[in-house]
């Protein structure tokens, strides 16, 4: 319990690390602004209370806009993201539900499983945080592209790293 | 009471939801007094330090960049130079003086190929006849002489190394000025040979070679390398074995000088009788 506590609570400082230390300086133009960083909700075991992951999406998305200079806005995508969370795992639930002891990874649930569950997920938080950040719905499909390929960037990067640092 | 506790209980996901949702929406709202916080500031700080560190790797990535920015400035600047333009004799002209015309133009070149192990060795530039590039022309480097155009294409020259044994350069000392001729003698792509400089010279070791200026090639005074030692040869001459100040291990940009005057003077030379 104690190492899972410490291992999220790592891979959270890793996630905000990388995200503004490495990801924010790689600029692509503005269609293309990943942000990984929504991984860390995505992997909070199944059985994480709602309270604890609305909190935790919170802090994590608190942090983010300290250092990208956004207040509230990551936040608020991020508290959205984790308020549908629960809500996806149940809706993609394989029939014979979730297996205890298990997390949500590729490893344990296929990699199609994974790719729709980060999909929806990261998708819906990049759709609520670029209309929030333009705040206007003017220039509407601009925005929806840029929404669209950011998240087809973040979803790889998450797919990636799935392979290569998260295993398990 | 008891109804509301169950009713938080049961729904308190979906409210604490919208409280936090609320309190995030108004940060939002509110963002220019919250930037003045001391968080920000103090973040900012953090990143600052953190962006002085990450500045001087990037700096270092992009050198190449830079470097070749410098190497056309470089090129530039040479030819507004005062060596560029013939300096001498101006007031023996009248109108259209010659005398104020730039003798001498630079065009910079990166080297694509350089070899130095061959008793012939070429050099590969990337500019060629389409950048005004003619065979004959001289190539030096920041540090002294490379070699002469041997042969051009649209977009590519050759260049006669100087370290090749069939390239003659006529050279001479800087501080006396008697001149001969300096030819690399195939061993060491440091070193070369400077021959027929009369023996009642004085020489020291360390002392600078530089180009004589009496082809039409070279322009006079362009660094060559210095004495590293000597010795008399042959009764009446001293062979002069000379230090190159050019690297040729690690050459990447050169000039290419054109002596825009370099027709006329040939033309007045091979007006001369043949004996």
């Amino acid at each position: 319990m104690i190492n899972l506590i410490l291992r999220n609570i790592g891979r959270f400082l890793f996630l905000v690390l990388f995200q503004v230390l490495i990801l924010d300086n790689i600029q692509l133009g503005p269609y293309l602004n990943p942000f990984m960083y929504v991984l860390f909700i995505l992997l909070m075991p199944f059985e994480t209370p709602g309270w604890l992951l609305l909190i935790a999406a919170f802090l994590l998305g608190f942090s983010i806009d300290l250092f990208e200079h956004t207040p509230g806005i990551h936040a608020s995508a991020m508290v959205l993201m984790a308020f549908i969370r629960p809500s996806v795992l149940k809706m993609i639930a394989p029939r014979e539900g979730y297996e205890p002891n298990s997390y949500p990874r590729i490893h344990y649930y296929g990699v199609s499983w994974f790719l729709q569950y980060s999909a929806i997920l990261v998708f819906s938080h990049h759709l609520f945080l670029f209309y929030l950040e333009v705040f206007t719905f003017s220039g509407f499909f601009i925005t929806f592209l840029r929404i669209l390929l950011s998240s087809l960037f973040s979803i790889g990067l998450i797919i990636l790293s799935q392979f290569l640092i998260f295993k398990k | 009471m008891k109804n509301l506790i169950q009713f938080l209980i049961r729904f308190h996901f979906i409210i604490l939801f919208i409280l936090i949702e609320i309190f995030a929406l108004s940060i939002v709202i509110q963002n220019n007094n919250f930037q003045k916080a001391k968080v920000v500031t103090l973040i900012q700080n953090i990143k600052g330090i953190y962006h002085s560190k990450t500045f001087s790797i990037t700096e270092y990535i992009g050198l190449r960049e830079i470097n070749e920015i410098l190497s056309a400035e470089n090129t530039r600047l040479n030819n507004i130079l005062q060596r560029a333009y013939r300096s001498d004799d101006i007031f023996f002209y009248k109108q259209d003086d010659p005398g104020y015309k730039q003798q001498y133009y630079m065009t910079g070149a990166k080297v694509l190929n350089n070899k130095i192990n061959t008793q012939h060795n070429f050099l590969t530039l990337n500019k060629g006849s389409e950048q005004g590039i003619k065979p004959g022309m001289a190539v030096i480097s920041s540090d002294g002489v490379v070699g002469v155009i041997f042969d051009v294409s649209k977009q590519y020259a050759t260049v006669i190394s100087l370290l090749n044994t069939r390239l003659n350069i006529s050279a001479k000392l800087k501080k006396n000025n008697y001149f001969g001729a300096l030819q690399w003698d195939g061993k060491s792509y440091q070193k070369a040979i400077l021959n027929e400089i009369p023996h009642h010279v004085e020489i020291n070791i360390g002392d600078s070679i530089i180009t004589s200026g009496y082809s039409t090639i070279f322009p006079e005074g362009i660094q060559i390398g210095t004495v590293k030692d000597f010795h008399v040869k042959g009764g009446n001459f001293y062979e002069i074995k000379v230090d190159l100040s050019t690297d040729f291990k690690k050459l990447r940009f050169v000039n290419v000088i054109s002596n825009l005057k370099k027709k006329d003077q040939l033309d007045l030379e091979n007006s001369f009788p043949d004996d």
